[in-house]
């Protein structure tokens, strides 16, 4: 198909023959480093490592352009949100004031919020390619045993897998419908803003009953088939553990225990360069 | 004999209805038999099939009155995991149940919820697969694979549970016929390897006959009317009262006056034909004057159309075609071959690759979709795609409002385009209370509001039964009396035969063939790549050594005939 977006993408990677439970692993300690540290060198080390690992997962860009580039605007837009909340709050931080520009009322600009406001930036780019990565290359079933395997309920993993698997299909159903939609005139990309909100409820609506008829489906499938009968099930994609799965965990682990000793060695998540 | 599933005196309502959906059943299963329940939509007979595999009472709760006993256990008392162990049911949409990525994974579903340990699991996965001829497929992914390869991957599904009975709702819904005869021969093979309970719910007859039943049930607004041996049963006339379609050779043994009686066998066809008689059969075929199709001019005309995703993979890689004015065209081949793709290049959907797109000689190739879509309609297959308001009335107006009419005149459409399909007496009902067939005439109502030169349809008469098809064509056919341009896309054989002027065959992005439907169902290495088969008239035609093309018009006209008592 045309574009697909965090729907699972075969590739014949390292990445991908990790097993699931290595992934979440190394995921949630990878996610875990980046979110505790403002530290601009660690966050560049683990910068560099995410971009080094995409590279290894053989997943092109274009493939998933569409949720990096909806991200990045939304990161955007949180940093500005950030600045206009509070303008000076680099200056808390690093408890020093170099001002770039008096700018309007409190609307200043100084270095120190530049700098935080990068941190914050670089904060984000680390963590989303790392978790679209986590998405692509982590089958849907194979996810979904890992969060069972490392303790969650299976029946909520498995509502997690279900939704993930159901992402392409409700994204063909979403295209079709509003194809549908501008063959009558009502085009979701034209028009103003309010129009266009109002031309998409018109695709909701479709799309809530053709959604609808599918859970009802599956739902009763999976329950003729013995879902939650037990306590307890056992999984047909759960591999088990080899040597590049270890290692690949011993690499996460000693990323997050550096990142953890550069960020709080001197007692502070920031990195101080003023 | 051991009686496996027992309705003593049962009835049963859906809590969301007033009247009881099954009434007064009494019916009783032996193990090892081969039982069809039929019936047209609405008759209850997939209630039925749910009281038998546990949905009702455990998904779909109702007041349940009498009795349901499996394996001499009151049914209300067994879970419907217990349920799962003795009776195993293929639902009738397989894209629909799979919740597995890969077919592997899928077929242990159901291990995996009965735990089972991995490398045994592995095992009787593999060993099932084999059963079913998917032993090859195990690693693929359930996308990748054809409508009847679906099919034998869910019926893994439900065999790794060992279960007594196989309950099949709908099985050859969604396949083309060859698929559907592939998937009937595995079924008797199934059965009389492993000696299970076999519970077919269809309401195709003459395809689900191509394997012998010990029985047949017919069903007609909730109530059994008829529970015989198949020969039984097509020697009077439950089916017709059922308003569902005999298989054509019976027809034709009715149209030819020759009795059709128990004792000649009338559901084996290689048995049954020897009844017919070439002399008076002549006769009666030359007073069949044969309508030839008329060329009209040319409407909608492809030259060198290619469209690709990817430059490497063309899905049309060059498509001359033309559809003339006032004609039915179907458009068959197999799942992939780019039926719908070609569509949506026609209405706009999809833009072209290169080549050019003509519609009454003007050059169409590059006009936006909502400019293209004036002149070409498109109905897309699940009307739940489509249907975006409320109630009926405003569905249909709401297909108008880029138009730019004057009120006045939306109005008249309106009320002329509701008319036309039969929808006036139901303008204000809430769309949702509407039947399948309803509420697909409603979307085909909210084009046809619009004024299109040329109407598709995808699958229009997919998983309806035949008196709901019958209406569902039989409009079709009056919109083409009336001048109105038509393209098909259809895996149903007797939509080709019956109605359509010029067929168009789709095979590895191009058409292999256009022209006279009886001419494409006479060759057989065409009819391969369409995944099409003969109608049982074929045989009757081969035995009796005369021209199919008669006899065909002749059964068809025969049966409008007997349709036109329904009303």
């Amino acid at each position: 198909m045309a574009v697909e977006m965090l729907g699972y993408i075969d590739k014949p990677s390292p990445v991908h023959r990790l097993t699931g439970t290595t992934k979440l692993i190394g995921f949630i300690l990878f996610t875990t480093a980046t979110m505790f540290t403002y530290d601009t060198r660690v966050l560049l080390v683990l910068g560099l490592f995410s971009i080094g690992l995409f590279s290894i997962s053989q997943i092109r860009f274009k493939e998933v352009r569409f949720v990096l580039v909806f991200t990045a605007i939304f990161v955007l837009l949180n940093a500005l949100a950030v600045y206009l909340f509070e303008p000076e709050q680099g200056v808390t931080i690093y408890e020093t004031r170099h001002l770039w520009f008096e700018g309007i009322g409190r609307f200043t600009l100084t270095a120190e919020q530049a700098f935080y406001m990068f941190n914050l930036i670089l904060k984000y780019s680390v963590i989303v390619p790392i978790a679209v990565l986590f998405l692509v290359t982590t089958h849907p079933t194979e996810f979904a045993s890992s969060l069972n395997q490392i303790g969650v309920p299976y029946k909520v993993a498995f509502a997690v897998s279900l939704a993930l698997r159901y992402i392409p299909d409700v994204q063909q159903d979403f295209r079709t419908i509003a194809d549908a939609q501008a063959a009558r005139g009502v085009a979701v990309t034209q028009g103003s803003l309010l129009k266009r909100a109002r031309h998409s409820l018109q695709i909701l609506i479709p799309l809530l009953f053709t959604s609808l008829e599918r859970i009802e489906t599956v739902s009763n499938a999976m329950d003729l088939r013995g879902f939650g009968a037990d306590k307890k099930r056992t999984w047909y994609n759960q591999r088990a553990m080899t040597r590049i799965d270890y290692i690949a965990i011993g690499i996460a682990l000693s990323l997050t225990v550096f990142s953890f000793i550069v960020t709080f060695y001197d007692g502070s998540r920031f990195y101080n360069p003023f | 004999m051991k009686t496996i599933i027992e309705f003593d005196h049962f009835s049963f309502t859906y809590r969301s209805q007033s009247e009881p959906t099954l009434r007064h059943i009494h019916l009783s299963i032996q193990e090892g038999e081969r039982v069809l329940i039929v019936g047209p939509s609405g008759s209850g007979k997939s209630t039925l099939a749910q009281c038998i595999n546990g949905l009702i009472p455990f998904s779909y709760p109702g007041t349940w009155e009498g009795n349901v006993r499996i394996n001499d256990m009151d049914a209300r008392e067994l879970s419907l995991f217990d349920r799962s162990k003795q009776i195993g049911t293929v639902l009738q949409d397989p894209d629909a149940q799979f919740v597995g990525l890969s077919v592997g994974e899928d077929i242990a579903f159901a291990l995996e919820n009965k735990r089972v340990a991995r490398p045994e699991m592995s095992h009787i996965v593999e060993r099932v697969a084999k059963l079913t001829d998917v032993d090859h497929l195990i690693d693929s992914r359930l996308n990748e694979l054809s409508g009847g390869q679906r099919q034998r991957v869910a019926l893994a599904g439900v065999l790794v549970e060992e279960a007594d009975v196989l309950l099949f709702d709908e099985p050859l819904a969604n396949l083309d016929p060859v698929a559907g005869s592939e998937a009937m021969a595995l079924l008797d093979r199934l059965q009389r390897e492993t000696g299970r309970t076999l519970i077919v719910v269809e309401h195709r007859i003459e395809d689900v006959l191509s394997i012998p039943f010990d029985r047949i049930i017919v069903m007609v607004d909730g109530t059994i009317i008829a529970d015989d041996h198949p020969d039984a049963i097509l020697s009077n006339d439950s089916l017709m009262n059922a308003f569902l379609r005999e298989p054509l050779y019976v027809s034709a043994a009715r149209w030819a006056d020759i009795a059709v009686q128990p004792q000649d066998r009338p559901s084996d066809l290689e048995t049954f034909v020897t009844r017919f008689e070439r002399e008076p059969i002549l006769t009666k075929l030359e007073e069949e004057a044969v309508t030839i199709h008329q060329p009209t001019s040319p409407l909608l005309e492809l030259e060198h159309v290619q469209f690709h995703y990817h430059q490497e993979q063309p899905v049309l890689e060059r498509i001359d075609a033309t559809f003339e004015k006032g004609t039915l065209t179907t458009l068959v081949g197999q799942n992939g071959a780019g039926k719908s793709t070609l569509a949506k290049l026609l209405s706009g959907y999809k833009r072209v690759s290169s080549g050019t797109i003509r519609l009454n000689g003007e050059d169409i190739t590059n006009q936006s979709i909502a400019d293209r879509a004036k002149k070409v309609g498109f109905v897309l297959q699940n009307p739940n795609h489509m249907i975006s308001k409320q109630t009926v009335h405003e569905e249909v107006r709401y297909g108008m409002q880029a138009l730019g009419l004057s009120d006045e005149e939306e109005s008249e459409r309106l009320e002329q385009t509701l008319r036309r399909c039969g929808l006036y007496p139901f303008r204000n009902w809430p769309i949702q209370a509407l039947s399948f067939g309803q509420k697909k005439r409603v979307t085909i109502a909210s084009i046809l509001v619009r004024q299109p030169d040329v109407l598709i349809l995808d699958e229009p008469t997919a998983g309806q039964d035949y008196r709901h098809y019958s209406e569902i064509m039989d409009f079709l056919e009056a919109l083409k009396q009336d001048g109105m341009t038509l393209l098909i896309i259809t895996h149903d054989m007797h939509l080709v035969l019956e109605y359509s002027d010029q067929v168009c065959l789709l095979h590895g992005g191009r058409i292999r063939y256009a022209g006279d439907p009886l001419s494409l169902l006479l060759q057989e290495n065409l009819l391969h790549h369409a995944h099409l088969k003969q109608t049982s008239l074929f045989t009757v035609a081969r035995h009796l050594d005369v021209d199919v093309k008669p006899l065909l018009s002749a059964v068809i006209r025969a049966e409008r005939k007997d349709r036109k008592q329904w009303q």
